[in-house]
């Protein structure tokens, strides 16, 4: 099993954070908070998930947090404004992220250019299109978002899952069994493994490409809409930065930046740990929400560090050399 | 010096004239200045003025870049050394708050480097870290708040000016010269464009790679840390959550447009200033044109696209024939 060792750290670190937390605010044990933490990241969920695609093979999609900004406005636009039903609305705007991500995948493949710098412009160019749209907030009054929001299952102990969590989880089991079970997800791992070797291999790695980042642009615009019903608005400048939250759930969560390994469960533990982080802060009222930045950040150091570690230990089973590590 | 200003600056140049004259047609007083009060204004001298931060950022980036690397926490290591330059302004004299940012710009460019080059992490990972904690850092130092601060000293580092030159962009041009005196007058460039080339090889042939990744981090770090200080010096506060937020990617930007290439090896120091120019041209001449200024994602979007085609590897066909071109060209 692939990456096993990392995931059943991040469970490890969930569980025992979990537990530290619950011994200190006892409420946080409850089916009431995990409820609240499911629905609050659930668009992170689901952008972390196409995430993982794209990193596991060896490339980085710097423009997610610009199309969910892109979609949000685009989707309360095209309700509110253009007077065009929901779901059509949410129809045409998965279908142009996911042509956007196609084209960044194309891009990237033909001209052979750093997936980084190519969704950099990516980022650029949803973000001014959103702004083009409209600077201001946007409410969204139509019946379905609040059928939708009003919508939850009950959990015992007085919890609400809610239809944007239910979403979200069906999305990582839907990401568990394409990367676990499909030849895609067999491919994506090769890709990441090398792009020549699985080229050699007979992956056709143009297709590949564009089809990944076409997933995580279309989970993004996915992850847009269901920011939409969070919010029930549309505004330019929601989701500015959830490109590194979900860079730093996948890397948490044990998959390789290099690419090659990785798991979709591991992203999805890593996504509630950043949510447990923020409910500890809630909880505890006295620390600031920077708190939050600072903790990502030493997670993310430590779990980039043992990476390095496993990594290192793989390639050079000898005694480390001298002046390897000061 | 021709390694200085290389003739592939041309492009560049040529750029930066058509911006201008566009600037010139959407804005008629574009290129007046006036002197009032010792210092310089005018709509050329503001995007100098307004560069400058990016400028100075582009000028450590390019380096990094050079050997192959990338530095995506300088927009979260301007927050942080703003924030400590704003809050000891008021209580400490000049140098004592200048020491203390640098200084801290000098530690979170040793970190990263020693993530880089000890530790040999992805430098983009590597950055990452910084860029998500530094945030977190710099509102610890303001404890959540925009500090200002009335200090005159350090007001006269954002709004001075030497000779009638706003103080910002004499800094610029000092770090310029002094960066460029350092890497070109001595073989110190070549050896970090060696770096950047391969690695390994490099090791192999002398060069002290590691010594050389830890030093383009840390110079990018100090850079990071005037940009900052001189942002917070400027507006006369420290706003930990907006200063000098997405400038990573400015920085970026203009190293790409200065023709450095991402894959590393080679660098120049005054296109990437160049560079930085352009971006600030367009900027101004997009506000100044009374478009909305969000228009300027857009153009910089496109215009990230079309250098980096033409740098494209399987460009190079392309790329060949105009450089013939232009080498026929006198």
């Amino acid at each position: 099993m692939k990456g096993l060792p990392p995931v059943l750290i991040t469970a490890i670190v969930l569980v025992a954070g979990f537990a530290a937390c619950a011994v200190q605010f006892p409420n946080i044990a409850s089916t009431r908070v995990v409820g609240n933490l499911l629905t609050d990241n659930a668009f992170l969920g689901i952008v972390a998930t196409g995430m993982t695609f794209v990193i596991i093979s060896g490339g980085i999609d710097l423009s997610v947090g610009s199309v969910i900004g892109f979609t949000t406005v685009f989707v309360a636009l095209a309700i509110e404004r253009w007077g065009i039903p929901p779901l059509v609305a949410f129809v045409a705007v998965l279908a142009l992220s996911a042509a956007f991500g196609a084209a960044m995948g194309a891009i990237i493949h033909v001209f052979d250019l750093p997936p980084f710098i190519v969704t950099l412009a990516g980022m650029f160019l949803a973000r001014g299109a959103s702004f083009l749209l409209s600077t201001e907030s946007v409410p969204i009054t139509a019946p379905v978002y609040s059928t939708v929001s009003d919508f939850a299952l009950r959990m015992p102990g007085g919890g609400r899952l809610t239809a944007i969590a239910i979403i979200m989880l069906a999305i990582v089991i839907g990401g568990v069994l394409l990367l676990r079970l499909t030849r895609f997800g067999a491919n994506v791992y090769a890709l990441g493994g090398g792009r020549a070797t699985a080229s050699l291999m007979g992956v056709a790695v143009g297709k590949m490409t564009v089809k990944i980042y076409m997933l995580s642009s279309l989970l993004a615009g996915l992850a847009g809409i269901v920011f939409s019903f969070y919010t029930s608005a549309g505004y330019s400048l929601s989701a500015v930065g959830v490109e590194l939250d979900s860079i730093a759930a996948v890397v948490i969560g044990g998959t390789l930046l290099t690419g090659g390994q990785g798991s979709v469960i591991g992203t999805f533990l890593g996504v509630l740990i950043q949510g447990m982080i923020q409910t500890y802060i809630n909880f505890d009222g006295t620390l600031s929400s920077w708190w939050t930045k600072i903790a990502t950040g030493v997670l993310l150091f430590a779990f980039i560090a043992l990476q390095q570690g496993l990594v290192a230990l793989a390639r050079r089973p000898a005694a480390k050399r001298a002046g390897a590590v000061s | 010096m021709t390694a200085l200003l290389p003739r592939r600056g041309l492009a560049q140049i040529l750029a930066l004239i058509v911006i201008l004259a566009v600037d010139r047609v959407v804005s008629p007083q574009f290129f007046d200045l006036r002197l009032q009060d010792g210092r310089l204004f005018g709509s050329l001298i503001d995007v100098l003025n307004r560069g400058t931060p990016v400028a100075l950022l582009s000028l450590g980036m390019v380096l990094v870049i050079a050997t192959r690397g990338i530095d995506l926490s300088v927009g979260a290591v301007m927050a942080i050394c703003g924030a400590i330059a704003a809050s000891l302004a008021d209580s400490h004299g000049l140098p004592v708050v200048l020491a203390a940012a640098l200084g801290a710009g000098l530690v979170c460019g040793l970190w990263n480097g020693f993530l880089v080059a000890v530790l040999g992490m992805q430098p983009i990972v590597a950055t990452l870290i910084l860029m998500v904690a530094g945030r977190g850092i710099a509102q610890l130092i303001t404890e959540g708040r925009i500090v200002t601060f009335t200090s005159p000293d350090l007001v006269w580092l954002g709004n001075g000016a030497i000779l009638g030159v706003p103080v910002p962009v004499a800094i610029a041009l000092g770090m310029l010269i002094l960066t460029g005196a350092v890497v070109r007058g001595s073989a110190l460039g070549l050896l970090i464009e060696a770096t950047g080339g391969n690695a390994r090889a490099s090791e192999l042939a002398g060069v002290g790679t590691r010594a050389m990744i830890l030093a383009v981090y840390v110079w990018c770090g100090v850079c990071a840390a005037l940009a900052g200080v001189i942002a917070a010096a400027d507006i006369m506060g420290a706003d930990a959550n907006n200063a000098g937020l997405w400038l990573e990617l400015d920085a970026i930007l203009a190293v790409v447009i200065g023709g450095t290439s991402l894959f590393g090896g080679r660098f120049s120091l005054i296109l990437a200033v160049l560079g930085a120019l352009i971006i600030q041209t367009m900027n101004t001449g997009i506000l100044l044109s009374g478009y909305p200024p969000e228009f300027n994602l857009l153009v910089k979007a496109v215009v990230v696209l079309a250098v980096l085609l033409l740098q494209s590897p399987k460009l190079s066909g392309f790329a060949g024939i105009m450089a013939r071109l232009r080498r026929t060209k006198p």
